[in-house]
């Protein structure tokens, strides 16, 4: 691999509702949000600042999973304003005006899907992206879980979105969609640099200081709510090596770089338990932005997908410039939020063995149904064969410094008889597992119940 | 004023609009405060010294080394202040305070040329506290007995005498959780001076005039040197009528002092953790049934959680005692009021105002002393409905109670609710871990102001040469429609197509004295008083009209009456008569009517978990005869939404441990405090006027207030939930349910139940 030094990159523009400008000042501006409404687009708001309210929401032209190019909604006050460098965006200033209103704000004002108005243009954003998918049947309402509205109660926004056809011939915004993504090159911005190859990212992130970034979820918070100020931000977010997606005989292999969203359609239901957890993780809007490495790289112990990884016995590739290794899963947390990864690593992808276990389940504990945060997460990979439990595996998130299998359980489980008191007894041990926390989102007493309730739940819908 | 009620043929009043700014919004055009900060050249950027202690004195405060970082141009203290250091209307909120309330008060302001230097300023500013003794917890308050401000009794009749007569007694006590108001568009001022020196405030303000006079006073102006102006807010909920004060008055504060252009806008967590919230209550009670089933007498203590100080506490708590009988005719009752003193944000005004929490303890009550009297709830709470006429705890006879009746009849005939209890009953025999519930319940709610001053409004009508119309008034617009319904009044009353009327921003240059837009009145006030206006000048027209022909087009007739010298605008006004209250005996007429409205929801609940749905609601709503049926149906689902999610999640938590972070607000951004979102949203949500409903002696054009009364239409999902978790016990057992009834709440509830087998 190369690793010649990286510092005299292009500042490459951005197109901004067909306009291309400068990126102008983006460095002193604190995130995207910032930039846009700098420049006088000020629809896109700031509700929350940490990707929940999606306000914030604006679209980007991304290279497409069943287009050349979709709109996709991100939350702005999520990504650094250079990430915009070579990008295409859209907000809803861009998609109508008040004497020509694009099909979704034209549903959203007649049907009184607006009262005071400063979520809509984000809405506008998320409804506009699921209008474009490319093969859309219906409007799938998870487009807009990543929205909040305070005034409305949502009937009118749903109302709204059901009533949407599909895009004429004609639309400029549905043809921007059969022409290539925009080329997302090499290119340097203050303290953003977006490397031209995987060496060049692996020099850059030996940097003192530096942090790579993809899908900025995290790192977006931390800047905004926590004063994080990383010296030097390296883009890996578009690398082909960590783009990669490979289904074999014995693996399924989903680079890093691939945003969750990109893999849940990509993988099309081919993993359930992954295509269970998906719409319970976070928002549409956080989805698109989010990639698999990064949910496993800040090794959150609630984070989502990590108990369903574990259940499945995955493996990260961790790449650096002296080559690959590969750690299980199991292996790869070692206490709050650190992990086996050197500094000089990333992880390039994460491997799922086949076949499958055929019983899997993720029950998700939280307040609220779309975009909260688990108080626990239990996730199941059973086998029974001739009813006696060959194979188990659960992964939990929430009951320790970092996401663990439930070692106990599974021995109570691998062996026996798959009947209600095998159930019963394990889903005993199943409470004991790990140390739940007692805080705002549960009391201990609740998490260490639930544990043992998803294991119960779990054979009661068998 | 003449033809209050009647409607003109073709009025425009009782169209389904859309918002007047719907299309503003969707394009992003429709500016917000915060929106003009970012065209205006030369801002100066706000940040807080937030004080991380919950009760301390602050022993130093030393601004220099803010002064080190590049950008800062100012830090504001109290030495600052020119006029008074308060930021209240109580004289009990020093903007800038020398003793920590709560973990969050702000001790002093940096301004800064970009916010990230602010930022970087406001953690340079040294700050030495003296931590000590703090209140957290609202039991703890009681226990102390730390309280403030007025204790109200309200009472009638002989209480022992009601207990005696009746023949079932129960005692209860309840503690329950407030409401973050989590208006999208957090608190946002901006303020300027002119080169007369006087101030120019843009404030996200539901009230303007006290936005006016708090700035007036720390800058030491008279109020007509000092002009607020609101654009529009991004909801509002009762959190802008009195926290947005103190911010903006920062704001003139920082402008005043150097001629810059300054900004406030609060971050999310900056308002979460510094701006008041609803008010969470504690109730004991005890009360008395009769064989029947009926209501004989209630004594409760009441007591709130005001925070540090007293903001709109006192009229909270008056509220609430008015509304402890919701629908329901108590004979016998005595409830006193307390408002506990703790060190959290100042506890403050949100939809409802008191009156959720009220009506929460008698919903309450009944819901958990129905299976004990063996009496169904939807059975025991129809058969102590007020009849019309009788009188409430306080004197005021309850006029069209019947409608109450019609509205309940009809939602029980529209949902199918006897088909719907027997599925219901069928499910829960098959169904060992999923249990369902339906519940129906009533609301009745006050309208105007309990503090009758406030009744009054004012509105501003030009009418230019060219014919066309503009239109100010004393009220906010937050995303409720009232700008929507002034056009509809101001077309209605001049009898002409909306398009020719206009409708500019609320300044108090152009209507001054104005009430905050709160109490579901904005309506009511100043589309009355837009409708004196017009009416003013449709009278000053008469003789010209008469002159020139019935069918003469209105550009014409106006233009000549401009040429006969006729003044061609008029000032409205409208002030609500027949009110009477009296604070210090509880007693009066302090409404002009009653709202009703009836719910029906069912749910369902999953017993391994605890988690819900709801899975449909139909609702019942009286706005007497709709001004603006799209706003009014929007304001009920909204309110509805919004109150389901006040009962069942979203979850307000402040450290009460003896850590360093004790008073800490644990749940302070939109991660950790949940707000419902899509996916709380009914499956099944049917809402409908109520029918034949226009009232004479309500409001302009016969309408009724639709702002607060649909959020308590959510009692009959707290009710749906309760019947649902008594379902996983025995039957006929007490269901007592937490609120917010999280998914945790519901779980421990069910655990109870089955324990009760």
């Amino acid at each position: 691999m190369s690793t010649e030094p990286v510092t005299d990159l292009p500042q490459a523009p951005v197109t901004v509702n067909g306009v291309t400008r400068p990126l102008a000042a983006a460095g002193k501006a604190l995130n995207a949000l910032d930039w846009l409404r700098g420049i006088g687009l000020t629809g896109a708001k700031e509700g929350c600042a940490e990707g929940e309210c999606g306000a914030c929401a604006v679209l980007l032209a991304r290279p497409g999973v069943d287009a050349e190019t979709e709109w996709t909604a991100i939350n702005a006050c999520l990504i650094p304003a250079a990430s915009l460098a070579g990008q295409e965006v859209m907000t809803s200033e861009g998609l109508g005006a008040p004497d020509a209103l694009h099909p979704v704000q034209s549903e959203l004002a007649v049907r009184g899907g607006s009262q005071c108005g400063y979520c809509t243009p984000g809405f506008v954003c998320s409804m506009a992206a699921e209008y474009y998918r490319p093969g859309r049947k219906e409007f799938d309402h998870h487009a807009l879980s990543g929205n909040l509205c305070r005034c409305t109660g949502y009937r009118p926004i749903l109302d709204a979105a059901e009533a949407l056809g599909h895009p004429v011939e004609g639309d400029r915004f549905l043809a921007r969609t059969t022409q290539a993504p925009p080329a997302t090159s090499a290119s340097r911005i203050d303290g953003w640099v977006r490397p031209a190859s995987l060496g060049e990212a692996l020099t850059l992130l030996a940097e003192p200081g530096a942090v790579a970034t993809a899908g900025s979820t995290d790192l977006g918070v931390e800047a905004n709510l926590g004063g994080a100020r990383p010296e030097l931000l390296v883009a890996i977010d578009q690398l082909a090596e960590l783009r990669t997606f490979d289904v074999a005989e014995d693996a399924v292999e989903l680079g890093a770089a691939l945003s969750l969203t990109e893999i849940e359609r990509r993988l099309a239901g081919r993993i359930p338990l992954l295509e269970a957890v998906f719409p319970q993780f976070a928002s549409r809007l956080i989805r698109n932005g989010a990639t698999i490495g990064g949910n496993l790289g800040t090794a959150s112990p609630i984070g989502d997908l990590p108990p369903a990884l574990l259940a499945l016995d995955a493996e990260v590739v961790l790449i650096s410039t002296a080559g690959e290794r590969v750690v299980p899963l199991a292996d790869y947390f070692t206490g709050y939020r650190a992990t086996v990864r050197r500094p000089d690593e990333l992880i390039g992808r994460v491997r799922i063995p086949v076949p499958l276990a055929p019983m899997t389940a993720f029950h998700k504990i939280a307040k609220r149904r779309f975009d909260d945060i688990s108080s626990v997460a239990v996730a199941f990979a059973i086998e029974v064969v001739d009813g006696q439990v060959v194979r188990a595996a659960i992964g939990l998130g929430g009951v320790a410094a970092t996401p663990i299998r439930a070692a106990a359980t599974e021995a109570a489980l691998v062996g026996r008889a798959w009947d209600a008191a095998t159930v019963a007894n394990a889903a005993v041990v199943l409470s004991g597992e790990g140390t739940p926390l007692d805080d705002h989102r549960a009391s201990a007493a609740y998490r260490k119940a639930m544990l043992g309730q998803a294991l119960l739940a779990l054979e009661a819908a068998q | 004023m003449t033809g209050f009620v009647p409607r003109p043929a073709n009025a425009v009043v009782g169209e389904a609009r859309p918002h007047e700014a719907a299309s503003l919004h969707v394009t992003g055009r429709a500016l917000y405060t915060d929106d003009v900060a970012a065209r205006t050249p030369g801002l100066l950027h706000a940040h807080p010294v937030q004080a991380p202690h919950a009760h301390a004195r602050i022993t130093r405060l030393d601004p220099a080394p803010a002064y080190d970082v590049p950008g800062v141009v100012r830090v504001l203290t109290a030495a600052d202040v020119p006029g008074v250091n308060d930021a209240g209307t109580k004289h009990d909120e020093p903007l800038f305070p020398d003793e920590v309330m709560f973990h969050g008060h702000a001790v002093a302001w940096v301004l800064a040329d970009d916010l990230e230097s602010a930022r970087l300023g406001a953690l340079a500013v040294e700050v030495d506290y003296e931590p000590l003794p703090s209140i957290i917890e609202l039991t703890d308050a009681i226990a102390r007995e730390s309280f403030q401000g007025a204790r109200p009794r309200l009472e009638r009749g002989d209480v022992d005498a009601g207990f005696a007569a009746s023949s079932h007694l129960f005692e209860g006590e309840i503690e329950f959780a407030g409401q973050e108001h989590f208006y999208l568009e957090t608190h946002a001022s901006l303020a300027s001076i002119d080169d007369d020196g006087q101030v120019f405030v843009q404030c996200s303000t539901q009230h303007p005039t006290e936005t006016q006079e708090i700035v007036a006073h720390v800058l030491g102006l008279a109020s007509h040197q000092v002009t607020v102006q609101c654009l529009r807010m991004g909801g509002g909920f009762g959190g802008k009528e009195m926290q947005p004060h103190g911010f903006a008055a920062i704001a003139a504060l920082g402008a005043r002092l150097t001629g810059r252009p300054v900004r406030v806008r609060l971050t999310r967590q900056q308002d979460m953790t510094m701006s008041g919230k609803r008010h969470g209550f504690h109730a004991t009670w005890k009360v008395g049934f009769d064989d029947g089933g009926r209501l004989q007498a209630l004594e409760a203590t009441l007591t709130s959680d005001g925070g540090w100080s007293l903001d709109l506490s006192e009229p909270v708590l008056s509220r609430a005692l008015c509304h402890v009988d919701n629908a329901y005719w108590i004979p016998h009752i005595a409830v006193d009021g307390r408002i506990a003193r703790t060190h959290k944000t100042s506890q403050t005004a949100f939809r409802g105002f008191g009156g959720p929490q009220g009506m929460l303890v008698i919903e309450d009550i009944l819901g958990r002393c129905a299976p004990a009297l063996g009496i169904a709830a939807d059975e025991l709470r129809r058969r102590n409905f007020y009849a019309d006429d009788q009188p409430t705890p306080y004197g005021q006879p309850v006029r069209n109670a019947a409608r109450l009746d019609r509205a309940w009849q009809q939602v029980l005939d529209t949902s199918d609710f006897a088909q719907r209890r027997a599925d219901i009953e069928r499910h829960n025999a098959q169904n060992p871990h999923s249990k369902r519930g339906l519940a129906i319940t009533p609301v009745k709610f006050g309208i105007s102001f309990n503090f009758t001053s406030f009744n009054q409004g004012g509105a501003l009508v030009h009418v230019y040469k060219d014919g066309s119309v503009l239109i100010n008034h004393g009220g906010t617009e937050m995303g409720q429609g009232l700008h929507t319904k002034m056009l509809q009044v101001a077309a209605t009353a001049l009898g002409l197509p909306i398009d020719r009327v206009r409708l500019a921003p609320t300044r108090t240059d152009k209507v001054p004295n104005t009430s905050a837009t709160a109490a579901s009145s904005g309506a009511d006030l100043n589309g009355a008083a837009v409708k004196d206006a017009c009416e003013q000048i449709l009278a000053r027209l008469a003789p010209v009209r008469e002159r020139l022909g019935a069918d003469v087009a209105w550009p014409d007739l106006v233009r000549q009456a401009y040429f006969d010298r006729i003044q061609l605008w008029a000032a409205g006004f409208y002030r609500t008569e027949g009110l009477s209250w009296d604070v210090s005996t509880m007693t009066g007429s302090p409404f002009k009517y009653f709202a009703y409205g009836v719910a029906a929801a069912e749910v369902e609940v999953d017993g391994f978990a605890g988690a819900y749905r709801v899975t449909r609601v139909d609702i019942v709503h009286d706005v007497g005869d709709s001004l603006s049926p799209l706003v009014d149906i929007g304001q009920i689902e909204g309110g509805f939404v919004q109150g389901v999610g006040w009962l069942t999640l979203e979850d307000l938590r402040w450290d009460s441990s003896d850590g360093p972070s004790r008073g800490r607000l644990a749940t302070q951004s939109a991660s950790t405090y949940k707000l419902p979102s899509l996916s709380e949203m009914p499956a099944d949500l049917r809402v409908a006027l109520l029918e034949h409903a226009a009232e004479d002696d309500a409001a302009v054009y016969g309408s009724k207030a639709v702002g607060e009364p649909p959020l308590m239409l959510a009692f009959a999902v707290r009710e749906a939930l309760r019947e649902a978790v008594g379902a996983f016990g025995p039957d006929g057992i007490t269901v007592e349910l937490a609120s917010p009834a999280t998914p945790e709440a519901v779980y421990w509830a069910i655990q109870a139940a089955k324990g009760q087998g």
